[in-house]
């Protein structure tokens, strides 16, 4: 069987900047190895559908969500404290990181936390994190453990003021193949710096989402593959897709 | 022990429990929990005669205790699920029940016909899917349409078949005689109820459809109700579905006249739900010395 829900216990869950909060669950990586860019369905008592939150990291018998609250949902789940939490994981095929290239790893706000299980995959990365203000700066020491990290927000009140496209275009000659999560037009944005340049580019994406596994189909992305458009799953089929596939 | 096995339409099933379809794909996805043969049966994702791609996304909501959703029939097409699925999910030692849809009569018709042809257990008509522009529920909501599409099908299916009936209906009761009366060997019941949610900070509906088809907890009551009213008006056998979430919903929903059922949305919480349903339901029976859970079926004793 290749799909099991786990009680995970839960070892803390706590604010780490305005709204987003750091869930860390006992959880043994031998028994089921996740992959960078997978993610986690989790249980919400009360709830009809699970979350789906990607895996920030999974190290040292720790997993890693770090996720913002949005709705009624994930303020549930910002609300657990001890016991175990039900947690269907690892799910989705991930960023396929090669040895011997070099990798510009993006995250754009709530779509930071994946790239430091990604990181830790990478010779040397080169990070690039953007945020809507300082109030939502997340993970900047995590990942500067793992590579030379760049930040910038929107209106400047960290790190540079601009896009992460701006410090993308200064430094995409450096790197070999882009990775990138965050919101849409973001991502966009970046595979269109990449095909300029020619690097390859992969995204996470994210869609509203039922079973999780590929089944109910609703968290629907459109692809376009040998020249025809088709409709793939975010759950199944990514959340990882190649950016010059997507149908943005 | 208690025996779960229930018989519908000359089909035997080794449990009561069927995945609804639209919730359980081609049964491929479950199998990685589970062996599909922990159900008594499934009912495959919609099938067209043609391959669909569906509405664009967002497809689903939550709502309280429930989810609108509104996939619009995705699917790859009859004769690519006859190729490769079917041969597939015969193996899997549980029935296999077909769910067609189409944009016209002939539509059902042909599909009918190529499946008569086939391994498949069952038939069933999805005349009350609310989220395709044309086709679905148009065919499902007046007694006159209802009669018209089964008998029409009954004509071309050589495989037992099931009439699904949508709840956005002023008196399903007689809508369920009219599939009866025209050649239906059981109903399925209720499909989803017609729904709506709108983000307030942006005005729009949060389904891309605009509406969408509730399911979950939050229909149950609806379901119990409608199932009884069909079972004091008709005298095929009824699959009953609509929110069943726990093992009590599940006997509930017998005894409300219901003789195998359908579960669909409780699985995107527990995808283990049937083997929980069916571990109470055994209890249940045990509990309380019946011996078999088809004499649960319509024993609600009304006031």
């Amino acid at each position: 069987m290749k799909y099991d829900v786990r009680q995970l216990p839960l070892l803390s869950n706590e604010e780490i900047a305005q709204g987003i909060f750091d869930m860390r669950l006992r959880y043994e990586q031998d028994d089921l190895p996740v992959s960078c860019g997978q993610f986690a369905h989790v249980y919400v008592p009360g709830k009809t559908l699970r979350r789906p939150i990607s895996v920030c990291d999974a190290s040292d018998g720790v997993l890693r969500l770090v996720y913002q609250v949005k709705g009624e949902g994930t303020r549930l789940m910002s609300q657990m404290k001890g016991g175990s939490v039900d947690v269907l994981v690892p799910l989705g095929n991930g960023f396929d990181i090669q040895k011997g290239r070099r990798y510009c790893l993006i995250g754009g706000g709530i779509g930071v936390p994946p790239m430091l299980y990604t990181a830790k995959q990478c010779d040397d990365p080169l990070i690039i994190t953007g945020f809507r203000n300082k109030s939502l700066v997340i993970l900047q020491d995590d990942l500067r453990s793992q590579g030379e990290t760049l930040l910038c927000t929107d209106d400047g009140t960290a790190g540079r003021q601009g896009f992460v496209t701006d410090l993308l275009r200064e430094r995409i000659n450096e790197v070999d193949e882009v990775c990138a999560c965050g919101p849409t037009p973001m991502l966009k944005a970046v595979a269109a710096v990449c095909k300029e340049s020619g690097k390859p580019c992969r995204v996470s994406l994210e869609e509203r989402m039922g079973c999780g596994v590929g089944a109910c189909l609703v968290c629907a992305v459109k692809v376009r593959k040998n020249g025809e458009e088709i409709m793939q799953h975010v759950c199944k089929d990514g959340p990882v897709f190649n950016a010059e596939e997507v149908v943005f | 022990m208690a025996d779960l096995s229930v018989s519908v339409a000359g089909v035997r099933f080794e449990n009561p429990l069927i995945a609804a379809s639209g919730t359980f794909g081609f049964g491929r996805e479950y199998g990685e929990f589970y062996p599909l043969g922990t159900l008594g049966g499934i009912s495959c994702k919609g099938i067209t005669l043609h391959r669909r791609d569906g509405n664009p996304p967002p497809r689903i909501a939550e709502t309280p205790s429930g989810i609108l959703n509104a996939v619009g029939l995705q699917n790859p097409g009859v004769d690519v699920f006859i190729r490769e699925d079917l041969p597939w999910l015969k193996q899997q030692n549980t029935v296999v029940i077909a769910n067609i849809a189409g944009n016209t009569v002939e539509e059902y018709c042909q599909m009918a016909e190529k499946l008569s042809d086939t391994d498949v257990d069952m038939i069933e008509l999805n005349i009350s899917c609310p989220n395709v522009k044309s086709g679905g529920v148009q065919f499902g909501t007046s007694c006159e349409s209802v009669g018209n599409i089964t008998s029409q099908v009954r004509a071309h299916c050589k495989k037992p078949l099931i009439v699904k009936l949508s709840p956005n209906v002023t008196d399903i009761a007689s809508i369920a005689q009219a599939a009866e009366a025209s050649g239906a060997d059981a109903v399925s019941m209720i499909n989803t109820l017609t729904g709506m949610r709108i983000d307030i900070r942006t005005r729009r509906p949060i389904i891309r459809n605009n509406t969408g088809g509730l399911s979950g907890a939050a229909v149950f009551p609806v379901a119990v109700r409608m199932v009884w009213q069909v079972a004091n008006a008709v005298k095929i056998p009824i699959i009953g579905m609509g929110g069943i979430t726990t093992w009590e919903d599940a006997v509930e929903m017998l005894m409300a006249g219901a003789t195998a059922l359908q579960i669909g949305t409780v699985l995107f919480s527990d995808p283990y739900a049937p083997v929980k349903i069916n571990e109470g339901l055994n209890r249940f029976l045990d509990e309380n010395g019946i011996k078999s859970v088809t004499e649960l079926t319509g024993t609600v004793k009304p006031w």
